[in-house]
């Protein structure tokens, strides 16, 4: 296996080899050298996958969601891909990935691949590298791949520059409708679901979101549905599976599809470039006596930050020369 | 690019065993010791296991169980992965597992037993030392 090239794996994985995507996923994680390459090879075999965003507080039933909407999307014949995020620890380095727990009964269905991933070096809920595992898994001939993040707000806005459709879940133990607000969640929501619909407070948390969808403007004459569920005894998940087909079927219409993923690429390739000079820069500044002595002295408090780095970025060469960029 | 290396660790019950407190332990353990652990929860079996660990492309897998079915199901998972080309996962077990069954669990591929009173610290060094090295 070690041996195989990035030729060979990227073709094994087009030909519907588990194995070979698995290996391809890490690579794309771990950011190993191959990785322009594997991206230029399937380049070609993208764009038919819909992405769907799954996000809200932690234990508001995302994995079993998304659980149930596979069940569904299975049963009209559709393969998925489920990618499940859980956080990092800032403090260890490590993460505990237990989404898995909620999705057994697909784990011999060959026509779902189920992902976990660590949020690893992002801030938001999104790992920077997870746009290169939907990718992937697109290459792979999925015709459905959920995007499962814990997020509570504006944070989410890694999800909203990734995924076609974004269904924040929420409980009812998250409050009043001005949580909501404050969140920002209207701005990030195609649909809101307020699941475990069966506590109380639940109505109520579904009028007020309601009348909160009524008072903002529409987006491109889609008018954000609020669901009820209660996703373990699968009550309301064929109404949310329906509502997120006609999202799909809305932003078709309108043109609005294409200038989304218009704006996603456009996103991804200016992420990509930050990502990559600020990794160059860091290294040089690292190497380099002068510069380090610039950020000695900021660190010691004698210089303030705002002059250091005007002079570290005066010297222009040092972006283009790391040995890695 | 900087490669970012992590041991991503499988840590599975299989059979029927609803005993989970030991393996929550050492879940937690593992993460603060910097891996990536998935857990895939209780009464799985040796398929689902081999089919998850597939698909995660862990380094690792962890086999606990208390049932007393270990005999049967860990050379399960371990024939299943090398059956499907992952022959370089490091599989180990743990749990309930009596001294006299450990040689033959070894002989069949489970490369390490932790029993009853094996020491966190240990099991940790053991996964850091001898989990492939891969690109």
């Amino acid at each position: 296996m070690e041996t195989q090239t990035t030729v060979e794996l990227v073709e094994k994985m087009l030909a519907g080899d588990p194995r070979a995507l698995a290996r391809l996923i890490s690579q794309v994680e771990r950011g190993d050298v191959e990785v322009p390459e594997i991206m230029q090879r399937i380049y070609p075999a993208l764009g038919r996958a819909y992405c769907v965003g799954i996000t809200g507080p932690p234990g508001a039933g995302k994995s079993t969601l998304t659980d149930k909407l596979t069940e569904l999307a299975r049963r009209e014949g559709k393969t998925v891909g489920i990618i499940a995020v859980d956080p990092t620890s800032p403090f260890s380095g490590g993460a505990l990935l237990g989404d898995r727990v909620r999705m057994q009964q697909h784990f011999l269905d060959a026509g779902v691949f189920i992902r976990s991933m660590a949020t690893r070096g992002s801030h938001g809920g999104l790992p920077q590298t997870a746009r290169g595992v939907i990718k992937l898994l697109d290459a792979a001939g999925r015709d459905l791949i959920f995007v499962e993040t814990v997020g509570v707000g504006q944070t989410e806005l890694d999800i909203v520059e990734t995924a076609d459709t974004v269904v924040v879940v929420l409980v009812p133990e998250a409050g009043d409708a001005v949580q909501t607000m404050k969140a920002g969640l209207m701005e990030i929501a195609d649909i809101f679901v307020v699941n475990k619909a069966d506590r109380e407070g639940a109505e109520r948390l579904q009028r007020e979101l309601r009348l909160l969808v009524d008072m903002h403007a529409q987006r491109n004459g889609w008018r954000i549905p609020v669901l009820a569920t209660e996703a373990p005894k699968g009550v309301g998940v064929e109404a949310l599976y329906a509502a997120i087909a006609a999202h799909r079927q809305a932003l078709q219409e309108s043109g609005q599809l294409a200038a989304r993923r218009r704006a996603h690429r456009r996103k991804e390739l200016l992420d990509l470039l930050q990502h990559r000079l600020l990794a160059a820069l860091v290294a040089q500044l690292e190497k380099d006596r002068v510069l380090l002595a610039l950020v000695e002295q900021v660190q010691e408090g004698v210089l303030d930050p705002y002059s250091a780095a005007q002079q570290i970025l005066k010297d222009r060469e040092a972006l283009w020369h790391s040995p890695n960029s | 690019m900087a490669t970012e290396r992590k041991i991503r660790v499988l840590l599975a019950k299989p059979g029927l065993d609803g005993h989970d407190r030991g393996v929550k332990v050492l879940a937690m353990a593992l993460r603060d010791a910097g891996m990536e652990v998935i857990y895939t929860g209780l009464r799985q079996t040796p398929e689902q296991i081999a089919a998850a660990a597939i698909q995660e492309d862990v380094d690792v897998v962890g086999l606990s169980c208390l049932s007393g079915a270990h005999n049967v199901l860990f050379p399960r998972v371990v024939e299943l992965l090398r059956a499907q080309g992952a022959d370089d996962v490091l599989v180990i077990g743990g749990g309930i597992i009596p001294e006299s069954d450990i040689p033959e669990l070894k002989a069949k591929g489970i490369q390490e037993i932790f029993g009853p009173g094996a020491s966190i610290a240990d099991i940790i060094r053991y996964i850091q030392e001898h989990a492939p090295k891969r690109s």
